[in-house]
């Protein structure tokens, strides 16, 4: 008996190795270190993920598939590689103090955020469903457990248990829409295949590739919180770690819009019509709903998380218009999301202290006297996430609109600005308590750690530098957006 | 095509047959004493009746990990002793890795405390 081994290419994955390799090696640290020496678990993760980032860079501009077609190289895969890494790496930052003021700086919480980011890169850059799945489940478990970390307190056990429930549910159903299309295409699951598969088949297997791709959508709809599958993202995004909350909301979000863009993009040009039906209806919906609820909101990382069903709204606008430009726009607006909210998240970190004791809207009343700085920071962030120029948010929204016009879909853009428009309410409600009301008591110091700082300055200079000049970040986008031929 | 997966169906005959023959023989041959405990249906120890929510240990879980931990590696190991030779130094090396993850999982677990048992 002979066994072919295929042929493979360990640099390829290298960024995965690196912070596989990382987060094994905080887990052993940890195990075997004496109680109390564990202050430099972030810095190890900073180094991998730098160390992750400059592979990414060399792999740039790649093409193909490695390990047996199972992975793809390419630069969209790479593009979100980044990006996700830039997420992990803010999270890191703004992560220490936080965790350090409830006595969980732990190992762990590294070692599981690396494994999840691991994930994340996966699902950017599966050829093949099940590889998808995995990245998918990889990404997931590790975050379980992370929403979970403050074992003592009430609510991060709900959001835990609420996430792990539901989002088994939602794997159940992305798996059993894989088995229908595994039906439907006689066994191919690899997706720069399933397009032509699903065309040889389609007069035959008409019906099952729809109720495939319908279970798709729910399973990838609760990945993205989109409408209606969107539940538990206000109780999770709550109840979860600050830090995890910020990871959840950027990281989560742009892995499964990868992976969603790609099998939309590359599988289904058989099936426009009824995706892109679906989807407008689905996209009308989150943005609709995730912003009129969110003016209700006074807790801030709930008004954060229903923003951030409405940021799944305009990303799934971008999705229907399915254009070069609307390819383009969801990297784009991802990379801005990614830095404006985190950016927001660690200033909710900061102003929260004690243990989250601050959360309300109303803590944020006069800090824009007493903390100018902070509250500086803060209004750059919802500006940004309202869209208004010059920052990154604006120029997303900018390119998302003209996408949709550009494929057709004038009405869509319509309802979407006119989203964006109900958005700026809550989003500036925030700025006006910082400036305009006095604040109810003294809010007492703010402890600035370097991190955090960090963090600030990276987000804030970013999400204006990628607001002013977008046209290298423009440009990368549509390098790597070529390889969807069919858009 | 079919006649391929015969010694399958004699394999499952002889199954069936030598569990049916040795269930049989012990039922004739055995002396039976029934007590009450002997008759309950056996639930790992816990008892079967009444009511689902109690506490009891989290070292079930503990076991249940390492249990995870070698059960895995062990089923993964059998398949690998079957085509040993055809993979050769590939397939050792990706056991290696495959067996040192499972190692640092039972460091990890045994760094933590997991193995002391009071």
């Amino acid at each position: 008996m002979t066994i072919a081994i295929p042929t493979f290419n360990l640099s390829s994955i290298g960024p995965w190795l690196t912070l596989t390799v990382a987060a094994i090696l905080i887990l052993l640290l940890d195990a075997l270190s004496p109680k109390g020496r564990k202050a430099y678990f972030p810095q190890l993760s900073l180094i991998a993920l730098a160390v992750a980032a400059l592979q990414t860079w060399w792999l740039w501009g790649q093409s193909g598939t490695d390990f047996a077609r199972m992975v793809f190289l390419d630069n969209f895969a790479f593009y979100f590689y980044l990006i996700v890494i830039l997420g992990t790496t803010l999270t890191v930052l703004i992560s220490r103090h936080y965790l350090e003021e409830w006595g969980k700086n732990l190992g762990e919480y590294y070692a599981l955020l690396l494994f999840a980011t691991v994930g994340m890169m996966l699902m950017a850059a599966s050829n093949h469903l099940i590889m998808l799945f995995l990245g998918l489940e990889i990404m997931s478990i590790a975050i379980y457990v992370l929403a979970g970390l403050f074992r003592e307190d009430a609510r991060s056990n709900e959001a835990a248990l609420k996430y792990l429930v539901l989002g088994a549910f939602s794997s159940a159903f992305l798996l059993f829409g894989m088995a229908f299309l595994y039906g439907a295409t006689g066994g191919n699951l690899f997706i720069g295949e399933l397009a032509g598969k699903i065309k040889e088949a389609l007069p035959l297997t008409k019906p099952l590739t729809l109720l495939g791709l319908a279970l798709l959508l729910v399973g990838f709809g609760f990945k993205v919180a989109s409408v209606p599958f969107h539940m538990w993202t206000p109780d999770v995004y709550e109840g979860a770690p600050t830090s995890i909350t910020a990871f959840m909301s950027v990281g989560v979000k742009a892995a499964a819009f990868a992976a969603f863009a790609r099998i939309m993009f590359a599988a289904f040009p058989a099936f426009v019509l009824e995706w892109h039906m679906l989807l407008w209806v689905l996209a009308v919906a989150t943005m609709t709903i995730g912003n009129v609820v969110a003016i209700a909101q006074t807790n801030i990382k709930r008004m954060l998380a229903y923003s951030s069903i409405a940021h799944a709204g305009y990303l799934l606008v971008a999705l229907v218009a399915a254009n070069q430009l609307g390819a383009v726009s969801i990297i784009y607006y991802l990379l801005a999301y990614t830095l404006m909210n985190v950016g927001a998240f660690g200033v909710v970190i900061l102003v929260g202290r004690k243990k989250d004791s601050y959360l309300n809207i109303y803590d944020y009343a006069g800090l824009g006297f007493q903390h100018p700085v902070l509250a500086a920071a803060m209004s750059v962030f919802m500006f940004a996430l309202a869209g208004i120029p010059p920052t990154a948010g604006f120029v997303g929204k900018f390119y998302i609109f003209s996408a949709a016009v550009q494929a057709g879909y004038i009405w869509l853009a319509i309802i979407g600005v006119m989203n964006s428009l109900v958005s700026v309410f809550y989003y500036l409600r925030i700025t006006v308590l910082m400036y305009m009301r006095p604040a109810e008591a003294d809010l007492g110091p703010i402890a600035f750690t370097p991190g955090l700082v960090a963090a600030l300055i990276i987000t804030c200079a970013g999400t204006i530098l990628v607001g002013v000049f977008p046209g290298w970040f423009y440009d990368l986008a549509v390098a790597s957006v070529k390889i969807f031929p069919a858009l | 095509m079919l006649t391929n997966y015969l010694p399958v169906l004699l394999y499952m005959l002889i199954a069936i047959g030598l569990v049916g023959v040795i269930v049989l023989l012990s039922e004739f041959l055995g002396k039976k004493t029934h007590t009450y405990q002997k008759d309950l249906p056996y639930e790992c120890g816990m008892d079967p009746i009444g009511d689902a929510r109690h506490r009891y240990a989290v070292r079930f879980y503990v076991i249940a990990m390492f249990f995870i931990v070698f059960d895995i590696e062990a089923i993964f190991l059998y398949p690998w002793g079957v085509i040993f030779k055809p993979l050769g130094w590939f397939g050792l090396v990706e056991m290696a890795i495959f067996i040192f993850i499972l190692v640092v999982g039972l460091v990890y677990v045994w760094g933590k405390g997991a193995l002391e048992w009071e």
